[in-house]
């Protein structure tokens, strides 16, 4: 049973670093300006229109095309408005399907890579019980990949779990859920660079928009998996 | 005569007429250099008969007309220059020029030298101009007449006694002036009336636009009074406009009765015609039946409301004048005036009187009101307007109150607003309904209180409700999904934190929405039973300081209405989406502690399940739905829970794919340990469902053997790590030799599986292990666990 080497995972989370106005401000960083990054949104959940008009203006404006490479949603948009939408902010677009979306074409779940990193995409009411750490880990080790996206629970989650990083991007709209009380309206940007992510947490509290951001590292470990 | 044929004999009319013109140009200018004037006179006056022609166009004519005016301008320069020298005295050439054979060229010559004399000032202006302007009287061919009149305001122009001018003073007045410039422009305008019943009947057509292209010399003598200094207020209010207006009725001609309004309204300061609104306004109803009025009074309505919002300091003297009453009024009478107008017309009056209220007034909703019942007045009687113009006017007119207020409740409260949205045909109603529904979205607009919402849904209704047309049928599926949609948006921004009004809010949305067909219900119900639920967190957020046992009624009354209204979808029929509501209202049911209630909705759950749910696909997300819902679910007594869990196994069991079964069966493992510090812990059962699952996969893989396939190994990986999740969290049942055991058998599936090698499979598996081996290097209490699992 031959694979390439394990990665242990450091996580490193930061207090959330300010509230700001815009991705616009974001990008501006230095830091960003000095390198080509790849930034993927994670989105989902928006429940369009079942339990939100739309997305929090403050969102819209500050999702602008051209600034994300890829998306990656994990569902339950639910219309095809909602999706004309994202695939203008980037034309590569990852949907997986929400038990309610219009669009059956969309798959139960999907895997891609971005840079050296091997990504997952799932809705997750498919994994019982819902939001469970433990179960969707499982769904991690059978797609053999590093970062897990889910959705479903409407609330944000980045965890750092034995093989990897599971990442719930919330519910973009806030959305109503029997499993969260109050759901904030929520989403994620990954800077992804080398063996390195950036999780940057984009949460609407009051009505602005708070930024949280979680760094993780895979590093390769010099012992072999098997 | 061929048109082309015509054009071009006037083509060649002109070309000789300005040949002869430079001819005798030629020999005046030659005259005039060796100071002949005898011979330049004779040359002039030879010159100038070009003018006598009836062959030309207005529009050519006006050619000839600039070559003789740019020649007498050099005549004049030569009298200015002579009478300085004094080679001779103004008054004699002023008798010389009167000695020309034809009066025409004598009218053109005594204007240029009576330029010349009031220059001089040998005598007043007024008399001067008083003689040239009855002299020409003279000429009463329309054409020759309006360019002779024409020169001679042109000429006259800088030597007015204006206010401030050189050449008042004395006897001199600006009466004298506003005097000259009114009998000037009264008799252009005869002459230019009187063009329209000279000639052959069949030129009609011909001769309106002949006149067109005329209007502007008469329109020229409004123009020069507009800019004399003397005409101030009080001036143009007693005499000026008047005297305008009276010729204008007078003249009983509709293309000048149109034209010269329209000059009044644009050459006059928009000051003035507020404070002679009156006078103004008084004219329009004598104007003849045929005028487009409603153009003139629009653009006077929209002058004055471009005007109003210039400057905050006149919108006092808006006020004072009454503007809106006299409007109002005017615009009644107009109409009642002209029996024919199209109700395009009619609507259009009321647009701009719409508009100019809501600059003025914007605090006056009862004008606004006044304006559409006077609308819905003129509309009624009349069927649906169809025709595009008058809709488009409509759209205009109940768009701009919700532009200026960008909130739709102030248009809610327009008594006569919904009366005119009854008159629309129901595609407009459509079109106005997403107006509105935008217009409340990008103003993030709450409806907070039943009666308003109530009224909006009944505005709205062409979206809302099932129209019973034919042309359902041809309509885009598209667009209707878009309408759907927009509706579905909408009914989350009726919405306040008052729970009790919020409720009567849900209801009402309800009862306007069960009134759609079934293509609308799986549209419109979803946001309803959402707000409901959202409306039920909020109460129980709320539960401490209300009473209990209201919150408690109320609730109940809220899950009778979900109930209700979820029910409605199977007329739709969409038993997907009904099942899904309700599992979420069962949940709802959970969290208040309603055991019935929630019983109740999760039976209804399966019985669509049973009964309407065939598609395998859609059994599957069905099921791990109710699973999920269930394994959350802690109201439930044994008794009850025994009957769901048992069922959503069954359900499991049966479903048509192994694989499918496989997972679903494992799934419910989680009905039976909820690893909540009070939930249910059944190793047993978790056991029972685990040893059922792994059957199903050893039979999904039997069949697979069969058929010579492979991919189920795959089910013993998810087996293998479902037995570690349940050993993790210390299921007492999980022993390690099944674990053993399963272990053997995927490695002995994965060796003999010489067909294909699966690369998934192998991965799913070696990450598995590794899963192991990382929890028994952990060690602590799960490590423990793993500690008799040797790999």
């Amino acid at each position: 049973m031959d694979r390439r080497n394990g990665f242990k995972w450091a996580a490193a989370r930061s207090p959330a670093v300010s509230s700001i106005a815009s991705i616009g401000s974001f990008f501006s960083l230095p830091f960003f300006r000095s390198r080509r990054m790849v930034l993927v949104l994670a989105i989902g959940d928006l429940h369009i229109p079942h339990r939100a008009p739309d997305l929090p203006a403050k969102f819209k404006s500050m999702l602008v095309p051209g600034k994300i490479q890829h998306i990656l949603c994990t569902g339950n948009l639910c219309i095809k408005e909602v999706h004309d939408y994202l695939k203008s902010l980037s034309p590569d677009l990852h949907i997986t399907r929400g038990e309610y979306d219009e669009d059956v074409r969309y798959p139960e779940n999907k895997t891609l890579s971005i840079g050296q990193f091997k990504l997952g995409l799932c809705h997750g009411h498919q994994i019982v019980p819902w939001g469970d750490l433990d179960s969707l880990a499982m769904l991690q080790r059978q797609l053999d990949i590093d970062i897990l996206v889910t959705g479903h629970t409407h609330q944000f989650k980045a965890y750092k779990h034995e093989g990897g990083v599971i990442i719930n991007p919330g519910s973009a709209t806030g959305a109503y859920s029997s499993i969260t009380y109050d759901a904030n309206p929520s989403f994620v940007l990954m800077d992804i660079d080398g063996l390195r992510v950036v999780v940057y947490v984009y949460e609407l509290i009051d009505g602005e928009v708070k930024v949280d951001k979680i760094d993780f590292k895979k590093t390769a470990t010099t012992q072999s998996a098997h | 005569m061929v048109p082309d044929a015509a054009a071009a004999d006037e083509e060649k009319c002109l070309a000789d007429g300005i040949g002869r013109l430079q001819h005798n140009a030629f020999y005046m200018h030659r005259a005039l250099d060796s100071n002949n004037l005898k011979d330049a006179l004779r040359y002039a006056g030879q010159m100038l008969s070009e003018l006598r022609t009836s062959s030309l166009s207005p529009h050519k004519y006006y050619e000839l007309y600039m070559r003789a005016f740019d020649e007498l301008r050099k005549v004049e320069m030569f009298f200015v220059e002579e009478t300085r020298r004094g080679t001779y005295s103004v008054t004699d050439l002023y008798e010389l020029v009167q000695h020309a054979a034809n009066i025409l060229p004598r009218l053109y010559l005594l204007c240029t030298v009576g330029s010349v004399y009031i220059k001089s000032k040998e005598a007043p202006a007024k008399d001067v101009l008083k003689d040239l302007v009855e002299m020409c009287r003279g000429i009463q061919h329309p054409v020759r007449g309006l360019f002779l009149r024409s020169y001679l305001s042109q000429i006259s122009r800088d030597k007015l006694p204006d206010i401030g001018s050189e050449f008042e003073g004395g006897a001199n007045t600006v009466n004298d002036a506003i005097e000259f410039v009114l009998q000037n422009f009264t008799e252009m305008n005869k002459l230019w009336v009187r063009m329209q019943y000279q000639g052959p009947i069949g030129e009609k057509a011909k001769r309106g636009k002949e006149r067109s292209e005329l209007r502007d010399l008469v329109g020229k003598n409004l123009h020069v009074l507009s800019q004399l200094e003397g005409v101030d207020l009080d001036m143009y209010k007693e005499t000026v406009l008047p005297r305008i207006l009276e010729q204008v009725v007078n003249c009983k001609d509709e293309l000048a009765q149109h034209y010269l309004m329209d000059c009044i309204i644009q050459v006059f300061p928009d000051e003035y015609h507020l404070q002679t609104l009156e006078t103004l306004l008084s004219a329009f109803p004598q104007l003849q039946p045929t005028v487009d009025i409603k153009t003139v009074l629009s653009l006077l309505m929209d002058r004055l409301s471009n005007y109003a919002v210039s400057s905050t300091e006149v919108l006092p003297e808006f006020l004072q004048a009454e503007a809106f009453a006299k409007l109002n009024s005017a615009v009644g009478e107009v109409i009642e005036a002209q029996v024919d107008m199209p109700i395009s017309g009619v609507i259009t009056l009321y647009v701009s009187l719409l508009t100019f209220t809501l600059r003025i007034h914007p605090d006056r909703l009862d004008y606004m009101d006044q304006i559409l019942g006077a609308c819905v007045q003129r509309l009624s009687g009349k069927t649906k307007v169809e025709d595009s113009k008058a809709t488009k006017q409509i759209i205009a007119l109940l768009s701009a109150p919700l532009e200026k207020y960008k909130d739709i409740s102030t248009a809610l409260n327009l008594p006569n607003y919904p009366r005119v949205m009854d008159h629309l045909d129901n595609a407009t109603n459509k079109v106005m309904s997403t107006i509105i529904i935008q217009n409340i979205m990008k103003n993030n607009t709450c409806i907070s209180t039943a009666d308003r919402v109530d009224t909006l849904l009944e505005l709205i209704k062409g979206l809302v409700k099932e129209t019973d047309e034919a042309q359902d049928d041809e309509l885009d599926e598209e667009d209707f999904k878009e309408e759907q949609n927009s509706v579905a948006r909408l009914i989350h921004m009726l919405r306040t934190d008052d729970a009790e009004e919020m409720f009567k809010i849900i209801s009402t949305v309800r009862k306007h929405i069960l009134l759609g067909g079934p293509k609308h219900l799986a549209f419109t119900v979803p946001p309803v039973v959402f707000s409901a639920l959202k409306l039920l967190r909020h109460l129980q957020n709320q539960d401490g300081d209300v009473n209990g046992q209201e919150v408690s009624v109320t609730q109940k009354k809220i899950f009778q209405l979900l109930h209700q209204t979820i029910e409605a979808l199977s007329s739709v029929p969409s038993p997907e989406l009904a099942l899904k509501l309700y599992l979420q209202c069962a949940e709802a049911a959970n969290d208040c502690g309603l055991e019935p209630v929630s019983y109740e909705f999760l039976t209804q759950a399966f019985i669509l399940y049973e009964e309407e749910m065939a598609d395998s696909k859609v059994q599957v997300t069905a099921i791990h739905l109710i699973i999920g819902t269930l394994q959350r679910m802690n109201v439930f007594g044994i008794e009850n829970r025994d009957t769901l869990t048992h069922k959503a196994t069954g359900y499991s069991a049966k479903l048509l794919k192994k694989p499918d079964q496989c997972r679903a069966v494992y799934a419910c493992s989680h009905l039976f340990w909820v690893n909540e510090q009070d939930g249910v812990k059944d190793g047993e059962r978790v056991l029972l469902c685990l040893k059922r699952a792994l059957r199903i996969a050893n039979a999904a893989q039997q069949m697979n053997a069969t058929r010579g396939s492979s991919g189920h190994v795959t089910l013993f990986i998810e087996m293998l790590n479902k037995y570690l999740y349940f050993l993790e969290k210390g299921n007492p049942q999980i022993t390690s030799s099944a674990i053993h055991d399963l272990i053997d058998l995927i490695r002995t599936e994965i060796q003999s599986d010489n067909t294909t090698s699966d690369p998934s499979a192998n991965a799913f598996f070696s990450s598995t292990m590794r899963y192991i081996e990382f929890h028994k290097q952990k060690g602590g209490s799960v490590g423990e666990n793993y500690e008799q699992i040797k790999v």
